[in-house]
């Protein structure tokens, strides 16, 4: 079936007007967070910084606890993610090796478990963490990332494991493995894929997250980077330039990551594994 | 593609104890016939619940209790006073009358319905449009529209927020100077976050453009496992082009739409970090949804009981909407269980 010329162009302007269309607001907070401040304040937009400048990226990291609040994003995201990857393996290799009562209820209630409303559970878990006396504290603050992010963890995991043929695993114990050995040494490894890419998207999920520590950090020493970025504004008045230094400076790191998993979490891990 | 070389690379790894076994016997040293099943009958059938146990323990601690302690707070009377003295009034069912039979309630249930319907119905066409251009065009317009839709799916909310704040700012933002520029010079100093429904804009556009890319993304992808026999077959029947996206493309995404717009309903229905840190759901308190209601009036106003009996309400809807998402997926799941 041929096309028409109008009907091959037509595509690709499309795309073009999307691709800017999805781009334009990234590339707006990098352009304006290295443009000079006169070409962020003027009349007609500056399209593009011509006279880069990393003033406001200044800005941005001599506020006032900035290292710290990296600090804090920084514990609390890695200390998250360890703990629900060393869960979540151990609680993926029961529910994919091993046949037991409730098996299937456990599943369900671990996917519920993932679409649970954080968002709504605010208060509850303010008043919890208050009686408690930990607010301000990232103890509570890594121990709820890690319950956010475990459900997800162990899922995932889960489908990993079962891609690990028994006879691998069997094999290894046929030569004298225990069966933690056998896991150790033979399942483990084939997991990698799996590992990193729950772990990325763990990562981006505690990294970003904003409304519990909206609640319970509330002082400036014991806040994370998406509190801070949200009352940047407030704090800095209409300076963009800085604000979009803040903006750029919180999602690098993301971005990066992001590119990286694209690449790793769509993988026919174990392709190979029975073949060769 | 470094995925599959090293996917096999720790393969080989794995596949060399069994060539090998003296390697795999020599750190514990223990005698070979003593095999693999020798784990008395009684410890192996622990084992299982032994594995899951921390991960149940800290779901249920961590998710489980501030959910049931949330309904718990739903019935008592907790504002400032209560709450500085460590007073529990139980008030019964109080705070749920005081709010079905107030007028707010409904009015930001109604608001929830009508911005969550429109985000998700927007998402849903234009993101299936957008996953079908993606499987037309060709390597290189697709890589390019790819690397776009990635990087807005990257952005984390916060920073998306920010960057829109920005774009939209009354003073020196870009999109006033192109509305200026076009012709509608009345938007030169406009202000988008001092009425409702230019707040609501700006939030929609930001969901919007940052939930797209994950519906076309997954669209995409799953038009790729679209078996070609069966365009043949139709074009062979004489279907044109409307006719095999209608007959063959949309029949075998189905499913996938369908969880998919299940999936995009819950999402927008809690978007509370979007309207919250856009406007902290003014001016005037006109855009609070559901979520965000539940925290002012909570957290805000010092009303904690109200606050959770709110946020009790949310939760009943959103588990109702859950459940059926989940009734979806496990029937397509089922054999894997």
């Amino acid at each position: 079936m041929k096309r028409s010329p109008l009907g091959r162009i037509w595509p690709n302007l499309t795309a073009v007007a999307l691709f800017l269309f999805f781009v334009f607001p990234v590339y707006w907070m990098f352009a304006t967070a290295f443009k000079p401040t006169g070409d962020i304040i003027s009349e007609n937009p500056v399209w593009f910084p011509t006279d880069a400048t990393f003033e406001h990226f200044k800005t941005a990291m001599d506020a006032d606890h900035f290292w710290t609040m990296v600090g804090n994003s920084i514990t609390v995201t890695v200390c998250a993610v360890v703990l629900s990857l060393i869960i979540g393996v151990t609680a993926a290799f029961a529910l994919a090796r091993m046949r037991f009562k409730g098996r299937r209820g456990f599943i369900i209630g671990f996917m519920l478990a993932q679409m649970a409303p954080w968002e709504v559970m605010v208060i509850a878990i303010y008043i919890i963490v208050r009686d408690a006396d930990m607010l301000n504290s990232l103890l509570p603050l890594t121990l709820f990332y890690m319950v956010m992010i475990l459900p997800f963890t162990l899922l995932t995991l889960r489908g990993f494991v079962a891609a690990v043929p028994r006879e691998l695993e069997e094999s290894a114990m046929v030569d004298g493995c225990t069966r933690m050995q056998a896991f150790r040494r033979v399942i483990l490894p084939l997991l990698a894929p799996g590992l990193m890419s729950t772990s990325l998207f763990g990562f981006i999920t505690a990294w970003n997250e904003f409304p519990l520590a909206l609640v319970m950090n509330k002082e400036a020493d014991a806040k994370t980077l998406p509190i801070w970025l949200s009352s940047f504004q407030t704090a800095f008045g209409d300076d963009w330039g800085a604000t979009m230094a803040a903006a750029s400076l919180f999602a690098i790191p993301i971005l990066i990551l992001f590119v990286f998993l694209q690449r790793r979490a769509v993988s026919g891990l174990t392709d190979g594994a029975v073949k060769g | 593609m470094p995925t599959k070389e090293m996917a096999s690379m720790t393969v080989q790894k794995t596949e060399r104890p069994p060539s090998g076994p003296t390697e795999v016997q020599a750190p514990d040293g223990g005698p070979r016939p003593r095999g693999p099943r020798a784990t008395p009958g009684r410890l192996a059938g622990l084992t299982p619940y032994l594995l899951l146990a921390p991960a149940i323990v800290a779901t249920v601690l961590l998710l489980g209790w501030p959910l049931v302690s949330n309904g718990m707070l739903s019935f008592q009377n907790l504002n400032m006073r209560q709450f500085i003295l460590h007073l529990t009034e139980w008030n019964g069912f109080d705070n749920y009358t005081e709010i079905l039979t107030g007028e707010d309630f409904w009015r930001v249930t109604g608001r929830s319905v009508a911005f969550t319907a429109a985000n998700v119905v927007l998402i849903m066409i234009l993101g299936t449009l957008v996953g079908l251009l993606l499987a037309r065009l060709g390597r290189k317009m697709r890589t390019l529209l790819l690397v776009g839709l990635v990087l807005a799916w990257a952005m984390p909310v916060v920073a998306s927020t920010t960057v829109y704040q920005w774009l939209f700012a009354q003073r020196f933002g870009v999109v006033n100077w192109v509305l200026a520029k076009i012709g509608f010079e009345s938007m030169a100093d406009h202000d988008w976050l001092s009425t409702q429904y230019s707040t609501f804009f700006v939030v929609l556009l930001l969901i919007v453009w940052q939930s797209i890319p994950f519906v076309a993304i997954n669209l995409y992808a799953a038009t790729t496992t679209i078996p070609k026999e069966l365009y043949e077959a139709a074009s062979l029947d004489g279907a044109g082009a409307w006719q095999q996206f209608t007959s063959v493309t949309l029949p075998y995404l189905r499913p996938f739409l369908y969880a998919t717009t299940f999936l995009e309903i819950i999402w927008v229905f809690k978007a509370f970090v979007q309207v919250f840190t856009l406007n902290e759901g003014g001016p005037d308190r006109l855009t609070e949804i559901l979520p965000v209601y539940a925290y002012i009036e909570g957290m805000g106003n010092q009303h904690f009981g109200m606050g959770a009996a709110i946020a009790m309400l949310t939760i009943v809807i959103l588990l109702a909407i859950t459940s059926y998402y989940l009734r979806i997926v496990l029937k397509q799941e089922e054999d894997e269980l």
